[in-house]
């Protein structure tokens, strides 16, 4: 999901970097009152852990490959806010050092992976709590739902952010300048590979780890309750 | 505190078992090298000449150059993990100087 440079037009790239400002200082400012000194190491804890996670790529048929991110259990755990800085931080560092995803488009890779999906995991998470918090078992079940539907929005706003290209920016004689597929090739490919595989290795990073920290760690998961509600 | 360590330690496992996520032959939909380009179309798309270097990473491919693919990668996981926690924990200090602990 990590778009390279090339893909995108410099438009593209300008707006969604444009998106993803307000977004990072807001996020500023809310950890700027939310974040202690019992929070700092967990949350850089948390955002090693989201850039470590995507190094584990696991095959889909159709010979292409996918990975979980980790940003929505980053979000349940610390806020959707934490989330934002955080696995920015870890796509930043993937694209200045290691060429995962460009430099162009760390704008639209951090707003589809850093912004939209915690965003989204988190609030699919509080909805399916209030309905039925549950068991620890059931929260980590409904953490696992959110990974999966989080990832999915995340793929699903980079197959359109992709899929315009050809439709806005093409040579006179209709030949296309960046990405070659538009939305009916984008959109089926990504949601292809996040429904099936991509989205299963979500929800089970999500959920277990989760389960994990609430089994073991019983004492971490009252400190992150600090800062629980967005 | 001490659990923050054991954090730490689990993080470090998932560094050494990283190669597994090298087992995966291909690319990412979408995350596709020039020659994919000529390959299927025929040409590669005049955006993608001018700006897929636009920068170039050192460490490209989670590969460190002279070193094999496989310690190469955990290496590679090492320096990320480690250089995401030292930005993310010097960000959130800042952020939260003169804040103590609420709890």
């Amino acid at each position: 999901m990590h778009v390279p440079d090339g893909y995108l037009s410099p438009q593209t790239c300008a707006v969604m970097y444009g998106a993803c400002i307000p977004f990072w200082v807001l996020a500023g400012k809310r950890l700027k009152k939310r974040l202690n000194s019992k929070l700092v190491p967990l949350l850089s804890i948390f955002s090693a852990f989201s850039f470590v996670i995507m190094m584990f790529n696991i095959p889909v048929p159709g010979g292409t490959t996918t990975h979980a991110i980790g940003s929505v259990l980053v979000a349940v755990l610390l806020g959707p806010w934490a989330a934002v800085i955080g696995v920015s931080v870890a796509v930043l560092i993937q694209a200045l050092f290691f060429g995962d995803g460009g430099i162009l488009s760390f704008g639209a890779n951090a707003f589809n992976m850093a912004i939209a999906m915690p965003f989204a995991g988190y609030y699919t998470y509080r909805f399916l709590n209030a309905i039925n918090q549950g068991s620890p078992g059931r929260q980590a079940l409904n953490a696992a739902v959110a990974g999966y539907v989080g990832i999915n929005v995340a793929a699903l706003l980079t197959a359109l952010e992709l899929g315009i290209q050809p439709m806005l920016f093409h040579s006179a004689n209709g030949t296309p300048l960046y990405c070659p597929y538009g939305f009916f090739q984008t959109v089926p490919a990504m949601l292809f590979t996040h429904m099936t595989i991509g989205g299963i290795a979500e929800a089970l990073v999500t959920g277990g780890v989760l389960m994990f920290l609430k089994r073991s760690m019983p004492e971490i998961m009252v400190d992150l309750k600090v800062e629980a509600p967005a | 505190m001490k659990r923050i360590k054991i954090l730490w330690v689990c993080i470090f496992i998932l560094c050494l078992v990283t190669p597994l996520g090298l087992l995966a032959s291909g690319e990412a939909w979408g995350e596709w090298g020039r020659d994919f380009f000529v390959k299927v179309f025929g040409f590669i798309p005049e955006g993608l000449v001018r700006y897929s270097n636009a920068w170039n990473a050192p460490l490209r491919d989670y590969s460190i150059p002279g070193l094999g693919g496989v310690l190469g990668y955990i290496l590679s996981a090492v320096a990320g993990i480690g250089l995401v926690m030292v930005i993310v924990w010097l960000l959130g200090k800042t952020l939260s100087s003169g804040h103590r602990s609420s709890s």
